[in-house]
């Protein structure tokens, strides 16, 4: 299966990354590769298989609803790109 | 004494022959000897001399572990707080970790004085280094050649003697592969064996930390350290942690090797193939006995591991958006602009390639067709692993097909590149322990042997390993101007 060079700019933008207009065609080229891998999958047959989400088929652990973390704010805004007030800061969304 | 393992470090550390402040001095001037091998991101001199001294008054005090004053080195994927925690990327190249991860924290209390952060693939996603922000780094037995990846400064390091142990992580054989080019011991613990938290997520159902070592010993030392339950890691496993040094020495007679027939076949050099059949003579010599088994669905497992790991990475590296931490672009004109420059400034060419595999293997009419499938193959793969296991005790084979390959040898073609993992990825998908340990040489480079078994049994693993380099010493070769 093969991809187009719009359909990499649509993953792309579904994925908030920006591609280099000069880098998209290499792009097509690779993903197309790897789902040319993807089809060796499709002559297996499947149907009664249950899916695999992870290897120890775990379920969620559970704890008391207890504040166990300290209020770190401080520390963890002061690696912000921008922030003010306490607030992070973006580029504004609503004029 | 930088060819000295952790068993003797720590003998000659409380008989006095050397103190632990000398020690870590020794291995700061082999670093920065041997810096064109770029095995490091960040050293940390200063805190690493503190350490040693707070190393030194432990060690007088009497209550000291066998890791303490023992200079290591963590993979820069694990936050080190107040340290810059890169994970080989530009993504992060600001970003000073606000908290230990936990196998830092627990290294760190055992005393172990951290060197620095190991250089390795950007956010782990290669199989040579050379995805890496900050270069590509040598292999110290052929310096044209790559060390592996993504764990590459680790296995180069370790390799070099420029530290005595390290972390490492293992997501498609991450630990194992490096350790295989380098000639070194690696361990990828059972999934859930040691805490991912703190450790930068790639893909989490396969993710796993372990211990980068030049002996089966120092790994069994090494692991106790790392593993055990911790609460802040909702996937990590209750369950008891066995002493792994105490079953080093057993017997190995009446053992059960399995060698899947899918792992000896086309694809795999023969010079390869010659050292692993000697290993395995070896391992007969021992008392064990060898059985060919199938497991049919193994060829599925890279198409599998590609839809999967880049499907879990493309959701975990959505929250590198440039608003709390990390990599911001410029004058951005508005938040979509943000996201979308920040992205795509901050990751490189291989981190891209998966994140837009990840997305559209998760987009809507593909999600059935290749995520689900992939999780089915996975469930096939993972119940051969149960149907080998329970006619073998261990399952043992190739870690690579070649021996390291060339620095830009494989760089340029991206599915070339996955095949080198050909013979690691599936044990990742099952959730079982497995090991690297050197069996040899061909051209001069070294060659290793895997030793795969059942989940959580890692003291098996070791035992098999300690027993094999009792009777070889090819863990005991050093490269050529690092002795």
């Amino acid at each position: 299966m093969s991809l187009t060079v719009d359909d990499v700019k649509k993953i792309a933008h579904l994925a908030r990354l920006g591609i280099d207009t000069r880098d998209i065609e290499s792009y097509t080229v690779d993903l197309s590769g790897m789902l040319d891998l993807m089809t060796q999958m499709s002559n297996l047959d499947t149907r009664d298989v249950a899916p695999m989400a992870h290897p120890m088929d775990q379920v969620q652990r559970l704890r008391t609803d207890a504040v166990t973390e300290a209020d770190n704010r401080e520390q963890f805004q002061a690696i912000a790109p921008q922030t003010e007030a306490g607030l992070y800061l973006v580029p504004k969304v609503i004029e | 004494m930088h060819n000295k393992t952790i068993a003797d470090l720590a003998k000659g550390l409380r008989s006095g022959e050397f103190s632990s402040v000398e020690l870590t001095q020794a291995f700061l001037d082999r670093i920065k000897r041997h810096q064109y091998l770029n095995a490091y991101i960040t050293v940390t001199d200063e805190s690493a001399l503190q350490a040693a001294k707070a190393a030194d008054l432990r060690l007088a005090s009497g209550d000291a572990e066998l890791l303490t004053g023992i200079p290591i080195a963590q993979k820069d994927i694990f936050c080190t707080q107040g340290v810059k925690t890169t994970c080989g990327s530009k993504m992060l190249d600001n970003f000073i970790a606000p908290y230990n991860a936990t196998v830092v924290d627990k290294l760190n209390h055992a005393g172990a004085v951290m060197l620095g952060k190991l250089n390795m693939d950007e956010f782990a996603m290669g199989s040579s280094n050379e995805t890496s922000f900050y270069g590509p780094v040598r292999n110290p037995w052929n310096t044209d050649s790559v060390p592996g990846g993504s764990s590459g400064g680790s296995g180069a390091a370790v390799a070099a003697r420029l530290a005595v142990c390290a972390t490492g992580t293992d997501t498609g054989g991450s630990i194992r592969q490096p350790a295989a080019l380098c000639g070194i011991t690696g361990l990828k613990p059972t999934y859930g064996r040691v805490s991912r938290y703190g450790m930068i997520a790639y893909a989490s159902s396969l993710d796993q930390g372990g211990p980068m070592t030049r002996s089966a010993e120092d790994a069994a030392i090494m692991l106790q350290a790392m593993a055990g339950f911790d609460e802040k890691d909702s996937t990590s496993v209750d369950c008891p942690v066995p002493d792994y040094r105490s079953g080093l020495n057993n017997s190995l007679e009446g053992l059960k090797i399995g060698l899947p027939k899918e792992f000896f076949g086309e694809g795999l050099n023969s010079d390869v193939a010659g050292v692993l059949e000697a290993a395995i003579s070896e391992y007969r010599r021992l008392g064990a006995e060898i059985k060919e088994i199938s497991m049919p669905n193994l060829k599925l497992a890279i198409p599998a591991y590609y839809v999967i790991a880049p499907a879990e990475c493309s959701a975990n590296l959505s929250r590198f958006d440039g608003v709390r931490f990390g990599y911001r672009c410029d004058s951005p004109v508005d938040l979509t602009d943000l996201y979308t420059r920040s992205r795509g400034e901050g990751f490189g060419k291989e981190v891209k390639r998966r994140i837009l595999m990840g997305t559209y293997a998760l987009s809507a009419g593909y999600y059935d067709a290749y995520y689900i499938k992939a999780q089915k193959v996975r469930r096939l793969i993972s119940e051969d692993f149960k149907n080998a296991l329970s006619e073998v005790d261990v399952i043992m084979g190739p870690v690579t097909p070649t021996t390291a390959f060339g620095i830009g040898e494989k760089i340029g073609n991206p599915i070339e590149m996955y095949l080198s993992d050909i013979y690691t990825i599936a044990i990742n998908l099952a959730g079982v322990p497995a090991m690297s340990i050197p069996a040899g040489f061909t051209g001069g480079k070294p060659v290793g042997l895997q030793i795969i078994g059942n989940y959580f049994a890692e003291d098996r693993l070791l035992n098999i390993a300690h027993r094999y380099q009792q009777v070889t010493d090819w863990h005991l070769q050093i490269p050529n101007g690092f002795e």
